[in-house]
């Protein structure tokens, strides 16, 4: 519970990543978090910052949008982003400032701390008061509170511990904000992004992860067959990445996505702690692995020691089959 | 300065030591039991020091500086990176009692210090420390630099004084091209890191370290951040194994997640 006293002392700016014209579900999530010290504004920066602004100020909690509309923040380079956070944070006091746990928050943040001599609080996890913040270290073995002594504390909040803030019935004011003139000293080359229609492996319900016991790049065509009926994200380990099966964004783990779907399917992953690191905190976990020794079944809700290959094809069936009638 | 050719570049790499990623620490008396557990070189740094090297062996870099603060026993992550072709190495020491609270804020404004003194154009770090997960100094260097950052770095091309970095970005890639002097984080995909050779391990300890006290450097290391408390996370039990295939849809079906 935050003491209402410094309630009314603090207000929160959210850098906004915008996605095709939608806000991050990273975003949404920083939203709710930052609501949680006091008045929320959020800055938008782009090309198309003043209909992207109109969105956001939909946003439920969101009492303020700046937008500051330059072509030079559209691919999210920190050297832009920063100088312009800094301007306003300067003119506006804000508190705090948040960002997403993504790899446009974690660039940011730092960037823009350092500007003003502060610490940042990088994956908050729960938010205690105005200056308290819990975070996870050694891979999410150790749960650490740290109070901070910075005048404006900056933050990237993780996003499965958040609820998304809904993206409707808010009604923010919008202002423009001043642009920043051009760095210039990072130049945006382009842009190399997995296409697909399947559901974000961040933000699904489900999650279904194939490890080393998937053996190629192919079999994971199972996991994909298992995922289409229940609308699921498919993930991969470190390993299945390195080995050239998969792309590098399907990484669930400490150095990939941190995910906390309502169910996450493991087959054929062992559960190194690297691994677990990045989705132990999913809510139902269930385990396919011939190995009856591995670790993954010691944090496992549902356990199967049995061959992945006969498993998922027969769950898949099944799925299907109850779906049908 | 005037550059014609790029292969006069110094590259510094800063190396960190942490507990090794295959131990699972323990959480006692408010605090994470370091003592007595396997230490090593930070992984993404093992990364960081080959993409250096590999700089240098491709003619692009003249010269390799190696970099560490922390305690005394950090000087042993030094001798690694010496071991493995880095020409120089600079340990600023930090008293042991301090040791485990310095910041990446104060990482960085140290680093700041250095950069006037070593004036490397390209700065390579790994994109996070397993122990303590922040995965910020990086970009706090570079901020306080006011120099290009390329961050998750899985793809590495320097030419004609530009670094074009490939960084790995949530939905996919994204390459940008920075002027230099810049800073880097790497990512785990930018190469598979060399093993030192036992002779390379013998002439590295010769070498000389160039140690620096952390209070000459005249860096206020004081942390911002102070911690209230650490506990372990909530243990998971586990669940039930099943043996077929069908009590396990039927488990599934009962939790409601199929």
């Amino acid at each position: 519970m935050l003491r209402p006293t410094a309630l009314s002392l603090s207000s929160a700016l959210v850098i906004a990543e915008m996605m095709s014209g939608k806000v991050s579900p990273a975003t949404l999530s920083a939203i709710t978090a930052a609501s949680k010290v006091g008045p929320v504004a959020v800055l938008v920066a782009g090309a198309a910052a003043k209909e992207e602004a109109q969105v956001l100020a939909k946003v439920k909690s969101v009492a303020h949008v700046l937008a500051a509309v330059g072509e030079h923040y559209s691919h999210g380079l920190p050297e832009e982003y920063a100088p312009l956070v800094d301007a306003a944070v300067k003119a506006n006091g804000y508190t705090h400032v948040f960002a997403g746990t993504s790899a446009f928050g974690k660039n940011i943040i730092p960037r823009v701390a350092a500007r003003q001599g502060c610490m940042p609080i990088p994956e908050v996890t729960d938010i205690i008061d105005e200056k308290t913040f819990v975070r996870q270290t050694y891979a999410g073995n150790a749960i650490t509170t740290v109070k901070s002594s910075d005048t404006v504390k900056y933050c990237t909040l993780r996003g499965t511990s958040f609820e998304r803030a809904e993206a409707d019935g808010g009604g923010a004011t919008v202002n423009d904000l001043t642009a920043t003139p051009p760095v210039g000293k990072a130049k945006f080359v382009e842009d190399l992004l997995s296409t697909s229609d399947k559901p974000d492996l961040m933000t699904a319900a489900t999650v279904i992860s194939g490890g080393r016991g998937m053996k190629s790049g192919d079999n994971f065509k199972l996991l994909e067959e298992l995922a289409s009926p229940l609308q699921a994200a498919v993930g991969a380990t470190r390993a299945v990445v390195d080995a050239g099966y998969v792309p590098n964004e399907m990484q669930v783990g400490q150095t990939g996505k941190t995910v906390a779907p309502n169910f996450y399917l493991a087959c054929g992953i062992s559960g190194a702690i690297q691994h677990v690191a990045g989705m132990k905190d999913s809510k139902v976990i269930a385990v396919i692995n011939t190995d009856d020794e591995a670790p993954f079944f010691q944090i496992a809700d549902y356990g199967i020691v049995e061959d992945l290959f006969k498993v998922v094809p027969a769950l898949t069936e099944k799925v299907k089959a109850a779906g049908a009638k | 300065m005037f550059r014609t050719l790029p292969n006069y570049l110094r590259v510094a790499v800063c190396v960190k030591r942490v507990v090794d990623y295959t131990v699972k620490v323990r959480v006692k008396d408010n605090r994470v039991q370091t003592a007595n557990s396997k230490m090593s070189v930070n992984p993404f740094d093992e990364i960081a020091i080959e993409e250096a090297i590999r700089l240098k062996e491709k003619k692009i870099a003249e010269e390799v500086v190696a970099i560490t603060i922390g305690a005394k026993k950090a000087e042993e992550v030094l001798r690694t990176a010496m071991a493995l072709g880095c020409d120089k190495a600079v340990h600023v020491v930090v008293p042991d009692a301090a040791a485990e609270s310095v910041e990446p804020l104060a990482i960085a404004r140290i680093l700041e210090k250095l950069h006037g003194e070593i004036k490397p154009d390209i700065w390579v770090l790994g994109k996070q420390a397993v122990d303590g997960d922040f995965g910020c100094t990086a970009q706090l260097l570079a901020g306080l630099l006011d120099v290009p950052q390329g961050t998750f770095a899985s793809k590495v091309d320097v030419k004609e004084n530009k670094v074009t970095v490939t960084q790995e970005v949530d939905a996919g890639r994204q390459v940008v091209e920075l002027s230099m002097p810049c800073v880097l984080a790497v990512d785990l995909r930018l190469n598979t890191p060399r093993f030192p050779k036992l002779p390379n391990i013998m002439k590295a300890r010769k070498k000389s370290i160039e140690s620096k006290d952390v209070a000459a450097l005249g860096v206020d290391i004081t942390p911002h951040l102070t911690t209230e408390t650490v506990t372990e996370p909530a243990a998971r039990k586990a669940g039930i194994k099943v043996k077929t295939v069908d009590e396990f849809f039927d488990k599934l079906r009962e939790a409601k997640v199929l």
